[in-house]
């Protein structure tokens, strides 16, 4: 009997992946319409926006959306450059250090014995599973009696506890063939060795996603700056938009504002996933893994 | 002689034991010790003090006041609207978000493994992009879609198509307003987990579809059933948790595709909202308390039966 080869991760077109590339294409048009939606609309003049019968491409783009935008931004008295400036920074802290804490705990729970560890991920998952709505109240609490308040750590602190990623890690870590582990440590290795040369290069797929995903929330989430934070030098980028968008939302000049303002917010993670994404989408089926 | 040299090796094997099991502990103190501390402190105990609250009464002014299972008697038997709306909304709208989401996520990750790497990169890149949305954006987008004047687009559209006669209300009227949500809520559900199954298939080692296929196996639904869902468990069980956890923690679709809570005639109300209408609108956060336990035994409930359907054998 003659081996087929599997198609998976195939390096080459052929004519069998057609009816892949067709229902590729038709799911694709639905998922990216509301995002062109976006761009569109950002670049979109008012008479434009106030067409009937309404356009969904813009026909004569200009920054009109963006000018106002940082109009309503100037009146602040806070320069916008200030609130980037904060996003960036926090942002950047929060994907290197939920990463490596990530990694770490995963680590752990997934490759050390000791008694309380079953439970230790029990209670991970738990946690996973509570709406964040909920704690509101009592993380505010906390965050007061820390003495957190109006600091910059609570931008970056309470958003890289992330037990998705731990969760995620873990599950790729626990592919990881103990003999691997093993063979290092009667070499001497030690554990931060081990996990930095053998382990995260091998689960950088799931590396990776937790940074994709530590960015996005630390990117676009407003709440640490509305609810914790009384000084506008320190809010951050995510913040404003959210302000000025729903203060203007409503009516058909802010729908442009507001198309602008999730622009700017969206561009930076698109940048991020597009940089990322290879290590996630592309094989690393000789890493080592086997 | 013999026998004691092989008693002295003995024991060198025996510190050589010890010395590493005291190594794992300084590893597991000092690798757990970063995350533990923020989950305490950000995670744990705050969820600890819902969970306490939720046996008082609590209006964010006064100190709480213990009324024990007053808050869970009362919504499993008084509250109308949860009982009429809300869980069976949940319900249905999870039933259907959930499953789908993760069949779709799947089978989108199984296809995109089926191509080459550069369209498949650009085709991850626009079924991952909702996701990337945040709450801003989404209610931009649809709520000018599914605007219930001439000027919606899908109301256009299907008017210019003589289709209809005049604008449907279709985020103010209760029998599509369900329907939108799930659709918009598939539409932005290829998030984390649907990039872990990617990373998880191509994570397949080649040779064991070369071994399977050998074994006997003749086409792309065996290798399915056969090499692919067993050699990637965890990442199925982690894709299952998410979309189980996303579908039933779904809070922002309705309020914000219909702009407020709660939604009209309660049609696309889900527990979150209910959460939210009265711990930050009526301000009685035991009450809202008490039904984000309840929302959490649901999830645990059910992500345990996902643990049970992909378990790894360990």
């Amino acid at each position: 009997m003659k081996y087929q080869g599997t198609k998976i991760n195939p390096s080459r077109f052929d004519r069998s992946q057609i009816k892949f590339f067709i229902i590729l294409t038709v799911l694709s048009v639905f998922m990216v319409l509301p995002i062109l939606y976006i761009i569109s609309t950002a670049f979109k003049p008012l008479d434009e926006l106030f067409a009937y019968p309404p356009r969904f491409f813009v026909r004569r783009p200009t920054l009109d959306n963006f000018r106002k935008l940082s109009t309503v931004v100037m009146e602040s008295g806070i320069p916008l450059s200030r609130y980037l400036l904060n996003s960036i920074v926090s942002s950047g802290l929060a994907v290197i250090l939920s990463v490596f804490i990530s990694a770490f705990a995963a680590y752990i729970l997934s490759k050390k014995n000791f008694k309380s560890k079953r439970l230790l991920f029990e209670i991970n998952t738990l946690a996973l599973m509570f709406v964040p709505v909920a704690v509101r109240i009592p993380r505010y609490l906390i965050i007061e009696k820390l003495g957190l308040l109006d600091t910059f750590l609570v931008l970056v602190l309470p958003l890289i506890a992330m037990p998705v990623g731990v969760f995620l890690v873990k599950q790729f870590t626990d592919q990881v063939p103990n003999s691997l582990i093993e063979a290092a440590t009667i070499d001497g290795a030690n554990d931060f060795y081990i996990l930095y040369r053998i382990v995260m290069p091998v689960i950088k797929p799931a590396l990776v996603t937790v940074a994709i995903l530590a960015f996005q929330i630390s990117w676009n989430t407003a709440e640490p700056s509305s609810l914790y934070i009384n000084d506008d030098s320190m809010r951050t980028f995510a913040f404003y938009l959210t302000a000025i968008t729903t203060a203007t939302g409503n009516t058909v000049e802010g729908r442009g504002i507001a198309a602008a303002a999730s622009l700017i917010l969206f561009i930076p993670n698109l940048l991020i996933f597009i940089l990322m994404q290879s290590k996630v989408i592309n094989t690393m089926a000789y890493s080592g893994i086997k | 002689m013999e026998l004691a040299f092989k008693k002295k090796e003995v024991s060198l094997e025996f510190e050589k034991l010890s010395t590493q099991k005291r190594y794992d502990r300084i590893a597991i103190y000092t690798m757990l010790v970063p995350y533990s501390t923020l989950f305490i402190m950000f995670i744990a105990v705050p969820v600890l003090i819902a969970i306490i609250l939720s046996f008082t009464y609590f209006n964010t002014v006064q100190r709480p006041k213990f009324v024990g299972l007053e808050n869970y008697i009362a919504i499993l038997t008084q509250d109308e609207v949860f009982l009429k709306h809300v869980l069976p909304n949940t319900i249905k709208f999870s039933l259907i978000v959930g499953p789908c989401g993760y069949i779709l996520q799947f089978l989108l990750a199984w296809i995109l493994a089926q191509i080459p790497k550069w369209p498949r990169t650009f085709f991850a890149l626009i079924f991952y992009s909702p996701s990337l949305t945040s709450g801003v954006a989404m209610s931009v987008i649809w709520r000018v879609i599914f605007a219930g004047d001439q000027f919606g687009y899908l109301n256009n559209l299907l008017l210019s198509l003589n289709i209809i006669e005049k604008p449907i209300q279709w985020l103010q009227n209760p029998d599509y307003l369900m329907n939108i949500m799930v659709i918009v809520a598939l539409w932005g559900s290829m998030g984390i987990g649907f990039l872990a199954m990617l990373g998880g298939i191509l994570n397949i080692d080649p040779e064991l579809y070369e071994a399977a296929y050998i074994d006997g196996i003749k086409n792309r639904f065996q290798e399915i059933i056969y090499v692919t869902v067993p050699s990637m468990r965890p990442q199925m069980l982690f894709g299952a948790v998410m979309a189980i956890v996303n579908a039933f923690s779904s809070a922002t679709i309705g309020v914000d595709l219909t702009g407020s809570n709660p939604t009209p005639q309660y049609a696309g109300q889900l527990m979150v909202n209910h959460i939210e209408d009265y711990g930050f609108l009526r301000y009685d956060m035991g009450y809202a308390a008490a039904l984000s336990v309840l929302l959490l035994l649901l999830i645990y409930g059910f992500s345990k039966l996902a643990n049970k359907m992909f378990a790894s054998n360990d």
